[in-house]
């Protein structure tokens, strides 16, 4: 399975070889086609505004929402926690043939807005379930003693707790731009114009014509939507693993 | 301050699930408003050879790549405590596939699978295994094949670092009482392993269940449910039948058949963390 998997990504950097090495020189000409030939700037720009975007709304949506339910007390707060957790195990894919209603309704179909307001659905029930978990760990006196400080509950919140809780909040961007930049239900099932698609979606149905495959170019446009992802884990790898073991390293 | 949270979680998640609730039992079409029909959808469905055909290949795709995941994964797992920090450059390449989204490699397989230049053949033949070399997405066999052993690449590194996460927890006194007490390294693997290590194998397995249940894109990407439909799951029926075919009430009743396995997931893994007196 290792094997596998260290082959797999050097397959993908190994672009037009056949099989595993290049034979007849390197070549440019895939992403010459690629770049020039195909809206795939265009595809790219759109994923990094839908990633970008949505990882601001879920920072936004889950910070506060997580110092509520670790910290405060207000009616509901036990539903709510619940209701985020649950939240976090539905899939995707049991939600896009109602959504397809909600972004119809919205008159959001076949823009990229639609997937900035769907995008939430997956990634705000896991980073505020996260953040929470991450608050709890904090002690309640840092804060307390803030405020006795003559701090207000919102600046011991931005100037305490969010700098203890950093490590958390990156895994949570990392998270979030990470499955909004991969996703692709929601992307196939909402938008259908070329000059509003995302890289995964565009790739896949722009890049196959009928029986024609443009294989060079295909594998090309894979290397650079993973290269940002890769960037990423390169950097923040603690991040990740964090994020992962999230769920089970509490028990 | 829970008002973003809270909008997101019942108006775009809870609304929905009983929106595509209630359009299950509509005969509606994208475009049409569509009459009530009561459970003439599901009852449909179930006179509908594709669907049964999903239904049992949703079951067969979900027990496999689970099983498999959670076995190696284990195993995985141990082999990397075992070998401790020396793995740690191991480990990072471990994540590679779980990290990069599988909407994008599962292009690479794709490749991979082609039946001309299928670089898994290549090998076959070149260690001299395999001649004819295995028509990966054209038989309906080996397809099943093919998307069971990509979703168990994509998901085999969640569960051994995870699992990893798990056994590195485990005091070591417990192994070194085990020890004293005269047990073998099976036997402490075990009594005491297995028994510490149930909660997060639970967990991580009612949440990979789920998931693959619901598993789209490798689907979509590699076979788009074929050959004769033996590699369609109900996201992927539901989103030919309901988008594509437009008849979204019949899509909503096919995604809804996965809402009981969510259900009794749900409980379990409330259940298990409720015992751990901890969910957030």
């Amino acid at each position: 399975m290792v094997l596998t998997s260290l082959k797999t990504n050097r397959e993908l950097y190994d672009l037009s070889a056949v099989p595993l090495w290049i034979r007849e020189g390197v070549t440019v000409e895939h992403y010459e086609l690629l770049l020039r030939r195909s809206p795939f700037v265009t595809w790219l720009r759109n994923s990094m505004v839908v990633s970008v975007v949505t990882t601001c709304i879920t920072v936004t949506a889950a910070v506060p929402g997580a110092y509520a339910i670790a910290r405060m007390s207000f009616p509901g707060q036990g539903a709510l926690s619940l209701a985020v957790f649950l939240g976090y195990l539905v899939p995707p894919t049991l939600l896009f043939v109602p959504l397809a209603q909600v972004v119809a309704a919205l008159g959001l179909m076949d823009r990229l807005w639609a997937l900035v307001v769907t995008y939430p659905t997956f990634t705000v029930p896991f980073s505020t379930w996260l953040l929470t978990g991450y608050l709890k760990g904090i002690p309640r006196e840092l804060e307390e003693s803030a405020q006795v400080d003559g701090a207000s509950r919102v600046r011991a919140l931005v100037s305490v707790v969010l700098p203890v809780a950093a490590p958390g909040v990156v895994t949570v961007v990392l998270f979030s731009f990470t499955l909004a930049w991969g996703h692709m239900i929601y992307a196939l099932a909402f938008v259908s114009r070329s000059a509003q698609k995302v890289l995964p979606v565009g790739l896949l149905t722009e890049l196959v014509r009928g029986d024609v495959f443009y294989w060079g170019a295909l594998m090309a446009g894979a290397v650079v939507s993973a290269l940002p992802i890769l960037l990423l884990y390169g950097l923040f790898r603690r991040g990740f693993v964090a994020g992962l073991t999230a769920g089970a390293t509490k028990l | 301050m829970v008002g973003p949270v809270g909008l997101v979680v019942f108006g775009l998640i809870a609304y929905p699930l009983f929106s595509a609730l209630y359009m299950s039992l509509t005969d509606k079409a994208i475009g049409a408003a569509g009459s009530f029909v009561g459970l003439g959808n599901f009852a449909a469905l179930l006179r509908d050879s594709i669907f049964l055909q999903a239904l049992r290949n949703a079951a067969l795709y979900t027990i496999v790549a689970v099983a498999i995941k959670a076995v190696a994964g284990l195993g995985l797992a141990v082999a990397l405590a075992a070998l401790g920090e020396r793995a740690a450059v191991l480990r990072a390449l471990l994540l590679l596939p779980w990290v990069v989204p599988v909407s994008i490699t599962a292009l690479a397989w794709w490749w991979m699978f082609d039946p001309m230049f299928s670089v898994i053949n290549w090998v076959l033949r070149a260690i001299g295994l395999q001649d004819a070399g295995i028509p990966w997405l054209a038989d309906s066999t080996w397809a099943r094949v093919a998307v069971i052993l990509v979703n168990v690449w994509r998901g085999l590194p969640f569960f051994a670092t995870v699992f990893l996460a798990g056994l590195l927890s485990i005091p070591r006194e417990f192994y070194e009482a085990a020890e004293t007490d005269g047990a073998g390294p099976v036997q402490s693997f075990v009594r005491v392993t297995l028994p510490l290590m149930r909660p997060i194998l639970s967990l991580v397995v009612l949440y990979s269940t789920v998931m693959t249940v619901a598993d789209f894109e490798i689907i979509y990407i590699l076979t788009r449910g074929g050959p004769l439909n033996r590699t369609h799951l109900f996201a992927t029926y539901a989103f030919q039948v309901g988008l594509e075919g437009t008849l979204i009430g019949r899509g909503a009743a096919i995604v809804l058949w996965m809402f009981p396995v969510l259900v009794v997931a749900s409980y379990l893994t409330l259940r298990i963390v409720r015992r751990g007196e901890e969910y957030g």
